[in-house]
Parts: C-alpha cells; structure tokens; sequence
C-alpha cells in the first residue's frame, strides 16, 4: 500500500453525493461569524474509512467545516449528522468519544505536564469520580508512544516545539480512542520533516485502526499524498470534491485560487504533484 | 510525577491539613497577652482559677473566632481566585484584581451605611447585597470584553482595576453622604480588616462555603479541560458556558461570602494558587482543596501579623496582604512577558 490516493473513483465528483457510508454529514449547512457569512448552504457526507482534505483559499471556510464537523461549532441553518443522528443533540461526552478535535495550535493557560495534557484525552470516558486509572494511563502513554513522544512524557507543555507539541495535541486525540480524528491544518507550524512524519501517522492510523481522518490544509502535494479524497471549498461553497486526480486540474486551482499550474507525474507517485507557474491573467 | 491521584490528593489535603492547625495553634498564642494555648485548652494552668478562666475568654472568645474568620475567608479567596483563573484562563485573574471584590464591598457598604442590615432580617441582607454587587461585576466586565470582541487577559484585568477604582470612589461617596461618624471603621474595612464576628456568623459563613466549595470541586476536572482553551474543552466533551456560569456565579459568590465579613482583602486569590502551582502543579482537583487549606493558613498568618507588628496598634490586614501581594503580581507580570506560558 502506498500513501497516495488510490480510492475508487465511484461516487466521487459528486459535489452533493449522499452516502450510505457516510459518518459525518453536512445538510444544508449555513454559517455566519456576527454578520459575515462563511458558508452557504453546503452538503457534505463524510465517509467512514476514509482520508479527507479540505482545501482552499484564505476564507474559504475550510476551518469552519471542521469546526462544524467536529461539533465544536453548530450552524446557523442546517444539520451535521453523526452516523445520521443529530450532533448537536448528542450529549458532549458521547461526541468526543466518537470524534477528536486537533487544532492548529494549543495555548494552555497553565504548566501541565504533557502526560496530563494526553490524560485529559481520556476525560470523555471517565467514570463518576473523573478520575484517571491503570487503564486510562496506558492508554495514554500508548497515544504517546505511536506519536513518537514517549521521552516528552513529565515535560512541561510549555516548553516544547511546535512539532512536539503538535505530536502531543495528536496523542491527546488518540487517547479519546476516536473513530474520527479532525485536524486543523495539523501540519501549518512545522518543517517538511515534521510535516511528512505528522501525516504518515496519520495514515498508519488510518490503516491500522481504520479511523477516519479529516483535515484542513494549505498544502496540495500533501494533500494529494496523504489524502483519499479531496474537497476544494472557495467561497463558502465546494468547488470540487473528489480523488485527488479529480480537483487538482488547472481549471480547478486557478478557480479557487487565481493560479496557473502545471500537473506533473512523478514515477514514483499516483497522485499529481502541483507546480505552481504564476497568478491568472485575470482574476 | 505531578500526575493525579487519589494518594497524591489525600498526602497534599493531610499536609495543609497539618500546616493549617500549626498555624492556628501558633496564632492562638500570639497577642498582647502572653497565653499559654495547649495548657490553657487541654492541661491545668499553674495560675489561680479566675487568671484560667481569663485565660480561655481571650483564646475561645477573642481570639479563636478571628482566626477563625481570617482561615475561612483566606480559604474562600484563595478558591476563587483559582477558579476565575481557570475560567478565564488568565493565571493573573483574582477577585481583588477583577473588581469582583469591589462589587461585594459597595453591596456590603450600601446595606451597611443607610443602616438596612439593622433593621429586622437585615443579617441576610448584607451578604445578598454583596452577592449582588460581585455577580453583576463580573457580568459587566464580560459585557464589556464582549464588546470589544475577545473576552480575554489584559484588556480584562484592566477593566476590572478600573471598575474597582469607579466602586471605591462610589463606597466613599456613600459613607460620606450616609455617616460620616463610621468612615474610620468603613475605612478599615476597605482595605480588608478581620473583626472577631459572632459564633452564628462563623457558622452561617461556614456553611455558605463549604457548599460552594463542594460546587467548584464538582467541576474541577471540567476546569482543568478550560484551560485548554473554550474550543478544545467543547471538543472533549465540556458544555463551555454551562460550566463557566456555574463557576463565575458560583466563585462570585463566594467571594461576596467572605468580603462581606472581612472586606476588601486584596491578592490572596493571587497568590496563594500560584504557590501551590509551583509545588503540586496545576490540577484543579488537587489545587482546589490545596487553594482551601493553603489559603487559610496564609490569611490566618497574615492577619496575626496584622495584630501583632505595630502591637498595640491592630492594623488592617489587607496592608499586609497587598504588601506581599502587590510586588508578586508584578513579578508574575513580567515572567509571563517572557513567555512562559504560550504565546
């Protein structure tokens, strides 16, 4: 297996396919920060098993999909449904036992210890008390040891990288033992090695426990790597939703972004690699 | 290891546990008149019968209940100050500092100075005055915050100092206008003063705070998630402004609870979190209760030094405590700009 897109292409294109398969939808789904609107009416099922990128230009309303998504926002006008159950009637301790957020980046008013941080991963799943036991704790220390952070452990949160700590913000998510991980741009702060190891954990995760992974990026050639499917956003509304064959075409990108580019195959690779020539002549 | 757990919750409770009697003990016998505590209590005093009987009027009588007072309202701040801390996760928020202890205190004054807490049933009008005037405080300030779009550190902070400052003048204005003959005693009071109050008080106050210590304590676990900021406690499950309601109504409260009786004492909700941070780290669930015991003994001690530095002279001991407290809110201030904590 490698790591490129090689979903079939069946059902794919489809910018408002609805899916039997389907894990996290958006119906109708409209929404406004005060009085600027951000989306418009958007429908988008998510499949379970599946790795998702959301792209798109600079407010487009990639975040706030995921934010949707991830129940931490709920729309003005419209349903997110949850294996076609209402999310936001689910009670929070249910949704992030099924769902894990992971944001851009973390700022923690106080100086826990990065085993404290993963702990709290378990907090949906406590019992009564709230207290964490033998269980709770191995579970964590598993989290940190998939993301390579085992020896962060007793560190203070404060004083770690931003790849360390993006890898700490993953374990957290792990330890909630989700279905579906929603990554916010997981990869913005962090150079082309962190970037490359962020994602190859996302899909030995994706390939070893069958999560779905959702995330928001900037980046096509990533994207295209690490991603079954594509969904291309530009003002508020999907442009293009596919493998990633199928949205990244010149068309397409100079659309959403007011580029030109040259699709090149490397040998190696399935997926196109974007190169990019310029900005549109006219836009 | 600052991890939680159970051992870990009861080791650090039996410490202060143990620190807070210490404390109590010491300042029992420390006064004007030199009184042997354990022999008085428990053993037979060398002295004549009526010099033993003198002897416990001045530890059960005087000065027992002011300890008392200063270790409840030391526990009540101290609470507070850790629970608007984590709420609004700014680890320099406390009641003082917000003005929510300004709003009890012009509550307070108010019944106090038209002398409504005189009239029949008024005992309860004080407190609910005070509860009155912190609650609609600290509402106001996040009204204010939410207008300029972030409810967030120091824009907060400031509006809270200003407002304190806006309450100071208004409780002046009050004691001026309403009895001019109580100003010294309303003085005192405003800068934080522990009075030996009445047994039914100590238990009344008693009362109130342990319920709404067992509130807060209720949601530690959820204030720990907070502090990872609102989007990422709703993600783990956390109903945000439920939780944050609660917490601001319920440390509202029992700020008003102790302001009430002991006036505007400044910092304690400062501090004495951020001490016990420093050694057990930043669980709420440990914290809380360390903030409880931790900030009782430091009230208890500061007050003794209140009576006993300019002896016979009995000051204040919001002096003391803003004398401590002042210089280490400035020197968190600074640490923070150096980026302790994530920027």
């Amino acid at each position: 297996m490698t790591d490129a897109g090689s979903a079939p292409p069946a059902g794919a294109g489809a910018t408002t396919g609805r899916d039997a398969r389907a894990r996290l939808s958006l119906r109708a789904v409209s929404f406004a920060y005060s009085q600027t609107r951000v989306l418009d009416g958007i429908d988008l099922d998510v499949r379970a098993g599946e790795r998702l990128a959301i792209l798109g230009p600079n407010g487009a309303g990639k975040s706030t999909v995921l934010r949707l998504l991830a129940g931490t926002l709920t729309p003005d006008a419209g349903r997110v449904l949850l294996d076609g159950g209402d999310l936001a009637a689910m009670r929070g301790a249910d949704r992030a036992r099924r769902l894990a957020f992971v944001p851009q980046e973390s700022r923690v008013a106080f100086d826990f210890t990065v085993l404290e941080i993963v702990l709290m991963g378990r907090s949906p799943r406590l019992g009564l008390l709230g207290i964490e036991g033998a269980h709770d704790l191995e579970i964590a220390r598993r989290a940190l040891a998939f993301t390579d952070a085992e020896a962060l452990a007793e560190r203070p949160i404060s004083q770690l990288s931003s790849g360390e700590r993006q890898r700490v913000l993953l374990a957290r998510a792990l330890a909630q033992e989700p279905d579906t991980i929603l990554l916010d741009e997981p990869t913005a702060f962090l150079d082309l090695g962190h970037q490359v190891r962020i994602h190859r954990l996302l899909s030995g995760l994706h390939r070893e426990r069958g999560t779905t992974v959702v995330f928001v990026s900037h980046d096509l050639n990533l994207a295209a790597r690490y991603a079954d499917r594509i969904v291309l956003l530009a003002e508020g509304r999907i442009l293009r939703d596919g493998t990633p064959a199928q949205v990244l075409t010149p068309d397409a990108l100079r659309a959403a972004y007011g580029v030109e580019v040259r699709l090149v195959t490397d040998p190696e690779l399935e997926a196109p690699t974007v190169v990019v020539l310029g900005p549109a002549a006219s836009s | 290891m600052k991890r939680f757990t159970l051992p870990r919750l009861i080791g650090v409770t039996a410490i202060l546990g143990a620190v807070l009697v210490v404390v109590v003990v010491l300042a029992m016998g420390i006064g004007a008149t030199q009184v042997p505590v354990l022999q008085t209590l428990f053993g037979s005093s060398g002295g004549s019968p009526e010099e033993a009987l003198r002897a416990r009027e001045i530890l059960l009588g005087l000065r027992l209940p002011r300890i008392l007072l200063a270790a409840l309202v030391g526990g009540a701040l101290a609470c507070s100050g850790a629970t608007f801390q984590a709420v609004l996760r700014n680890p320099l928020a406390d009641p003082y500092i917000l003005g929510v202890s300004g709003g009890a205190a012009l509550g307070a004054i108010a019944t106090a100075a038209f002398g409504l807490d005189r009239a029949p049933g008024g005992w309860a009008l004080r407190p609910l005055a005070a509860f009155a005037g912190s609650a609609s405080t600290i509402f106001l300030i996040f009204l204010l915050a939410r207008l300029r779009g972030r409810a967030s550190n120091y824009p907060m902070l400031l509006t809270g100092v200003v407002v304190n400052a806006f309450f100071s003048a208004l409780i002046l204005f009050i004691i001026t206008v309403a009895d001019y003959t109580r100003f010294q005693q309303v003085f005192f009071w405003l800068v934080g003063n522990i009075e030996p109050p009445p047994w039914p008080t100590l238990a009344a106050l008693a009362v109130a705070l342990a319920g709404g210590f067992a509130v807060l304590y209720l949601l530690a676990g959820r204030m720990n998630l907070m502090s990872l900021g609102e989007e990422e406690a709703r993600a783990l499950g956390v109903d945000v402004n439920r939780v944050k309601r609660t917490a601001i109504l319920v440390a509202s409260f029992v700020t008003a609870a102790a302001v009430s009786w002991s006036g505007l004492v400044g910092f304690v909700g400062l501090m004495v979190p951020h001490a016990v941070r420093l050694i057990w780290g930043p669980d709420h669930r440990i914290l809380l209760p360390a903030c409880a015991l931790g900030g009782a003994a430091f009230l208890v001690a500061a007050d003794t030094g209140a009576r006993t530095i300019m002896a016979p002279i009995e000051m204040p001991v919001g002096i003391i405590t803003a004398a401590i407290g002042a210089p280490f809110f400035l020197f968190l201030f600074q640490r923070e700009k150096g980026g302790r904590y994530f920027d």
